[in-house]
């Protein structure tokens, strides 16, 4: 049993290094990327060498072959004008797509600079550019393109520039948001004070980042970019000594009486390019997903464990007195897993066992990772995508949770079990007045009528310590404080009079003067309901002010249980007892400069 | 509210007045020697310049230009140089064409487009993957090839539809119907494939919002959460790509309707611009532009009305 | 205490433009005054808003200084041109809060340790040896070089941001909440690490933590921050035991402490100290 507890965490780092691979090598392993990537690379080949390809010149017009079916000579037929239908689509290939190309590459760099510049630089230059993009934007891109053909005649080259024009402010906002999220990162500032000139930042820091994104707007532009040329040329507007698709198309418009399957070959060429560069973005956005793997900023059941159930029993403490109190929550050999991708479950919870009684305060404490928050979720079963209970069973009041249907679970939660999340400026709805938000929660669970709902949800305002109840249930979210709204959600959380509140760090995203409060307002508020508490930390603080109980997680178990007292008297696990060591708080001061300089006798003071 | 709505008005005024300058300004520069070219090739210098008196090009651009502005503002976009019918004349005909085409889309592919997204948000899995693959298809390819092949299949081959012509909505709806089912489908297909990612990607992101937990926790059931929290949540993105798309949907109608015959804006477009009818391609400037500021703006008021942080700046 | 100061900020104003026409700029910091001497850590402490981390951005330059002077070694640096703050760098570094956004996350920990060095001009094989002898200072394995942030935990790369910090042996050192990223047995020694390397190098510290705990365990001296002003400021054992002001005495009794007899106690000490406070309060306006 033994041997289990102490099996090494796999590497974690070099499994990541394994993962990460060029994303272009990626790329041609994903299936659709590399169909995308062939059938493009066809029609590039295809382009480039018209030329040599072609059987006969594409303008070459013959009287006699006028609508040809396909033969020897002509393998695909001949158009309404009896040229070769095969010569002509490889030289529309070339054009269509070099127009294409044309206007994206002008589009980025006009975009992607004066991306670059506003967004570092800000200031008038933004306002500015937001003018010029609505300007731009006034007018669907064709109608500026007709506009602009009437003046400068049916030049596909100065028409696919005023497009790239026209598509220049995607690229734009791409590049302007990328560099303004970019801009505000710690890593740009610690840069700049590092001494790194902003021309070295722009390169090294920001276009990095949008590199992949831009290439993804470039493939999906080009579509766009062929569609409109196209569009353009179909309607007659475009240069007919130029072979294009729109004009092929054009023409099999015209005499599709006749020879339908002449539009076929110009259809299909335009279909399969366009489809072929948005599914190449797509995949490639999603190699880079896969690849960043999305950088967690809140660390989530990081810790990937053994999966063994049977670890070593917690270090139990022996109650103080009697605890007459029944068991509210019983949760035993709970473990929660997620679904992976590839198969497979990643455990984050390994087996944990709770026990809450009627009207006890019971503290759940570990680092990030623990698993803590994951076994209040599951207890509510509102785990996030993927999530569920893999094993165990969560008994509350003779129920059994972990295997009760979601409209038995909607009945439980908010009558039964309530529930106090941690960060309080995330959890309100922001499109609706707090008053609405508590009303119709009251409205469902407890079926009593909107103005009785009104008038209770007033009432625990009050109670809450809300100055002016009135004002704040009309408010909405992001016009109050976040201790006001962590009021807020503790009053939603009382509201429909549960048995069991599961408070999940109710506490730490708030300021220490305001942490204060709330732990007397929960007290306050737990005396009065006679209410059971599963208060979820990492602050040893906040469990010696408000728990009677507390249990010790980690990795995914609990180690040591028992009453609060006795736990912070006499820790016994060795990893409670490191952490109890981590704490600063009875420390001793470091004392003034003096003493410090007195033990080190470092040579620039002593010579003061 | 009331401020905000004049501010907006205001500030598309503004932007009105800029495009249509800009326009102006453009248009007159680039083109050549105008009178001749109405005039063609074999009309004397002469009559070229008696042509360029009495359209006033002799005078200079800006006296030309404020002469313009005075007359647009009261409504008065001056005459076809090739057919002289007035130009507010020529696009009003048809505008209602036009709007009916793009208006009956923009219904179409928000109902649409917002059950594809919901249904995809929702069920993940097969669903997804389906909704995914018609986004693709619907953004890859052009509208008017989807128009091409609908009128190869469904008029051409099943004959359930006519080709070509059109229908007033005021003369009969069901003759609407059946002469605008094919164009609003093909106008519709490209839409409908981005916003339904839009939803559904927003949809799904909201989902993840720590306050869709808090809700569920109080006992709101997770359709309730859904229709009522999450939906109106993601409408403000979707709003905002309905917008970019009602703009798209009106340039994709010109080709459309030029597939389908239909006399809407788009052969008078089409048409004017072939021959370089300036005072008419103006006209077609300033009233798509002036429709694509209301739009915004009522975009704007409708994403106010969802989003309360949005309501206050 | 004869030291001469390395730092003096005097009577420092920071603003910041409202949106909007004709709003009043907020003001960030309303005449700060404070004084680093070499070697010393000077503990910063504040809740969110108080304008603690627009001080310590204004020393660095990052924050626009609207009244007032920072004065390192002298020289007034708090309007320098780009050019010139960029000179400042072997000088004035800094470690921020997030372990996660403070480290680009497409560059390996070499790349990132090697841009301070080679704004300098030390050649690669020099800024090599360096960064080696760095992640050792910082109690990193040497083979950690050709790796990228997200392999490294958040204490981890905290070190790192440490290092890179410490490149280019500077004489100050921002600390900007540097631990409260990090989970309590973590941040005990990274604290102990910042407390080696400053008895090692005879490095400065502006320490800003909204935790008095931290502030106490490494501060020679404490300024406490309120609504933009230094209310507090002096030894770090008295400050933090003792304090004189009535906003830090809230402060102090509004921590929990880890004990839960003690804890009770406070809470009551916490009581009896509101309602004199507010008892005062209400005779001062009676006045």
């Amino acid at each position: 049993m033994s041997e289990s507890a102490t099996t090494p965490t796999p590497d974690v780092a070099t499994e990541v290094r394994a993962a990460r691979s060029h994303v272009g090598r990626r790329l041609l392993r994903n299936p659709t990327g590399l169909a995308a990537i062939i059938v493009l690379t066809v029609m590039i080949l295809l382009a480039i060498f018209a030329d040599v390809l072609a059987p006969m010149d594409p303008s070459k017009a013959n009287i006699q072959d006028v609508l040809a079916p396909a033969s020897d000579a002509h393998p695909l037929g001949a158009d309404s004008a009896g040229r070769d239908v095969l010569s002509r689509l490889l030289f529309a290939t070339r054009f269509s797509i070099a127009g294409a190309l044309w206007a994206v590459l002008i589009a980025a760099v006009i975009g992607v600079t004066s991306g670059l510049l506003a967004g570092y630089y800000q200031k008038w230059f933004e306002s500015v550019s937001v003018w010029v993009v609505s300007i731009i934007q006034a007018l669907p891109g064709i109608v500026v393109l007709l506009a602009a053909r009437a003046v400068i005649g049916p030049s596909i080259w100065l028409i696919m520039a005023v497009f790239g024009v026209i598509l220049a402010p995607a690229f734009y906002r791409l590049t302007y948001a990328a560099v303004v999220g970019v801009r505000n990162e710690l890593f740009v500032d610690a840069a700049r004070v590092a001494g790194v000139g902003d021309a070295s930042i722009i390169g090294r820091h920001i276009l990095s980042v949008v590199r992949a994104p831009i290439i993804i707007q470039a493939a999906l532009l080009a579509g766009i970019g062929i569609a409109v040329q196209s569009g353009l040329d179909f309607l007659g507007l475009g240069d007919t000594n130029v072979p294009t698709w729109g004009q092929m198309l054009s023409d099999a418009f015209s005499r599709m009486y006749q020879a339908p399957i002449l539009l076929i070959w110009p259809s299909l060429a335009i279909a399969l390019t366009s489809i072929s560069l948005v599914l190449f973005g797509n995949a490639l956005r999603d190699e880079l997903e896969r690849a960043a793997g999305k950088p967690k900023k809140r660390r989530r059941g990081a810790a990937a464990y053994v999966p063994d159930a049977s670890g070593p029993a917690p270090v139990t403490h022996v109650e103080d007195g009697d605890d007459a109190r029944s068991v509210l929550l019983q949760v035993d050999d709970l473990v929660v897993g997620y679904d992976q991708p590839g198969g497979g479950v990643k455990q984050v919870v390994n087996g944990v066992s709770l026990q809450v009684r009627k009207g006890e305060v019971h503290g759940l404490i570990g680092e990030s990772g623990s698993g803590k928050t994951q076994t209040a979720w599951s207890i509510l079963r509102l785990l996030p995508d993927g999530g569920r209970i893999v094993g165990g069973s969560v008994s509350f009041d003779g129920k059994d949770l972990a295997h009760s249907s979601e409209n038995e679970m909607v009945k439980i939660r908010g009558r039964r079990i309530a529930y106090i999340p941690q960060e309080p400026m995330s959890n309100l709805d922001p499109s609706f007045t707090i008053g609405s938000q508590l009303v119709e929660p009251m409205t469902v669970a407890l079926r009593v009528s909107r103005a009785e709902a009104r008038k209770r949800a007033l009432e625990l305002l009050a109670r809450v310590g809300i100055p002016n109840p009135q004002r704040t249930f009309d408010s909405y979210p992001h016009e109050v404080s976040g201790g006001m709204a962590q009021r807020v959600l503790i009053a939603g959380a009382v509201s429909c009079e549960a048995d069991l509140i599961i408070a999940d760090e109710p506490t730490t995203a708030l300021d220490v003067t305001v942490q204060a409060d709330i732990l007397d307002l929960l007290r306050d508020l737990q005396n009065d309901l006679h209410v059971a508490v599963l208060i979820v930390t990492h602050n040893f603080g906040v469990v010696a002010d408000l728990c009677d109980r507390v249990s010790v997680m980690q990795d995914g178990r609990i180690v040591e249980t028992g009453p609060a007292r006795s736990i912070f008297r006499d820790p016994q696990h060795p990893y409670t007892r490191s952490l109890f060591d981590a704490i600063l708080e009875d420390g001793a001061a470091r004392g003034p400069l003096a003493h410090s300089a007195d033990r080190n006798t470092l040579p620039e003071r002593s010579a003061r | 509210m009331l401020r905000f709505i004049l501010r907006r008005l205001l500030a598309g005024v503004f932007l009105l007045f800029v495009v249509s300058s800009l326009a102006y300004l453009f248009l007159y520069l680039g083109a050549g020697d105008i009178a001749r070219q109405i005039l063609g090739v074999s009309a004397t210098q002469e009559q070229v310049a008696q042509k360029a008196t009495e359209l006033g090009l002799d005078q200079p651009l800006a006296t030309r230009y404020v002469d313009w502005l005075s007359a647009a503002v009261r409504g008065d976009f001056g005459t076809s140089w090739f057919n002289n019918q007035p130009v507010v004349e020529a696009i009003t005909s048809r505008l209602a064409v036009t709007l009916s085409l793009v208006i009956g889309t923009t219904i179409l592919t928000a109902v649409v487009a917002t059950a594809l997204g919901v249904w995809a948000a929702k069920k993940r899995g097969a669903a997804d993957r389906l909704v995914q693959i018609v986004s693709v298809l619907g953004f890859a390819i052009p509208g008017f090839l989807i128009a091409i092949f609908l009128v190869n299949v469904f008029a051409l081959n099943l004959g359930w539809f006519r080709p070509t012509g059109f229908v007033q909505l005021g003369t009969s709806f069901p003759g609407w119907l059946s002469t605008v089912t094919l164009p609003i489908l093909a106008l519709s297909t490209g839409a409908i494939a981005a916003i339904a990612s839009q939803v559904r990607g927003s949809v799904i992101d909201t989902m993840r919002q720590d306050w869709v937990r808090t809700l569920r926790s109080r006992g709101l059931s997770e359709n309730r959460v859904l229709y009522k929290h999450v939906l109106r949540n993601a409408g403000g993105p979707a709003l905002a790509v309905l917008a970019v798309q009602f703009v798209g949907l009106l340039g994709g109608a010109i080709i459309v309707e030029q597939i389908f015959a239909i006399p809407g804006l788009g052969p008078v477009a089409v048409g004017s611009t072939a021959r370089g009818d300036i005072p008419l391609v103006m006209g077609l400037v300033v009233v798509t532009a002036a429709i694509v500021v209301v739009v915004n703006i009522v975009i704007e008021i409708l994403h106010g009305f969802l989003n309360p942080k949005a309501r206050i700046s | 205490m004869n030291a001469e100061p390395l730092l003096v900020i005097d009577d420092l104003v920071v603003e910041y433009a409202a949106k909007g026409f004709g709003k009043k700029p907020f003001r960030a910091l309303k005449g700060v005054s404070l004084d680093i001497r070499p070697g010393e850590c000077v503990g910063l402490v504040g809740e969110s808003g108080s304008g603690k981390t627009t001080l310590g951005r204004a020393v660095l330059g990052l924050a626009p200084v609207t009244e007032g002077s920072v004065r390192f070694k002298g020289k007034d640096i708090s309007h320098l041109k780009r050019r010139e703050r960029r000179a400042l760098a072997d000088e004035i570094q800094v470690v921020f809060q997030d372990p996660y956004s403070s480290l680009n996350p497409s560059l390996t920990i070499e790349q990132t340790l090697a841009e301070p060095l080679r704004v300098q001009n030390v050649s690669a094989a020099d800024a090599s040896k360096r960064i080696r002898g760095l992640l050792d200072q910082v109690g990193l394995p040497s083979n950690s070089a050709d790796r990228l942030p997200r392999e490294f935990s958040g204490g981890q790369r905290q070190r790192i941001a440490i290092a890179r910090a410490l490149a280019l042996s500077p004489q100050l050192i921002v600390c900007d909440e540097p631990v409260s990223a990090l989970d309590l047995s973590t941040q005990a020694r990274v604290l102990d690490l910042f407390k080696d390397i400053q008895e090692e190098t005879g490095v400065a510290y502006l320490f800003v933590s909204h935790d008095l705990a931290v502030v106490r365990h490494l501060s020679h001296r404490v300024a406490v921050m309120y609504q933009g002003e230094i209310v507090e400021y002096g030894d770090g054992g008295i400050v933090t035991s003792a304090p004189e002001h009535p906003y830090t005495q809230r402060l102090l009794l509004a921590a929990p402490v880890p004990d839960p007899v003690r804890q009770e106690q406070r809470r009551a000490d916490r009581r009896r100290l509101l309602d004199s406070q507010r008892d005062m309060e209400v005779q001062a306006g009676v006045a």
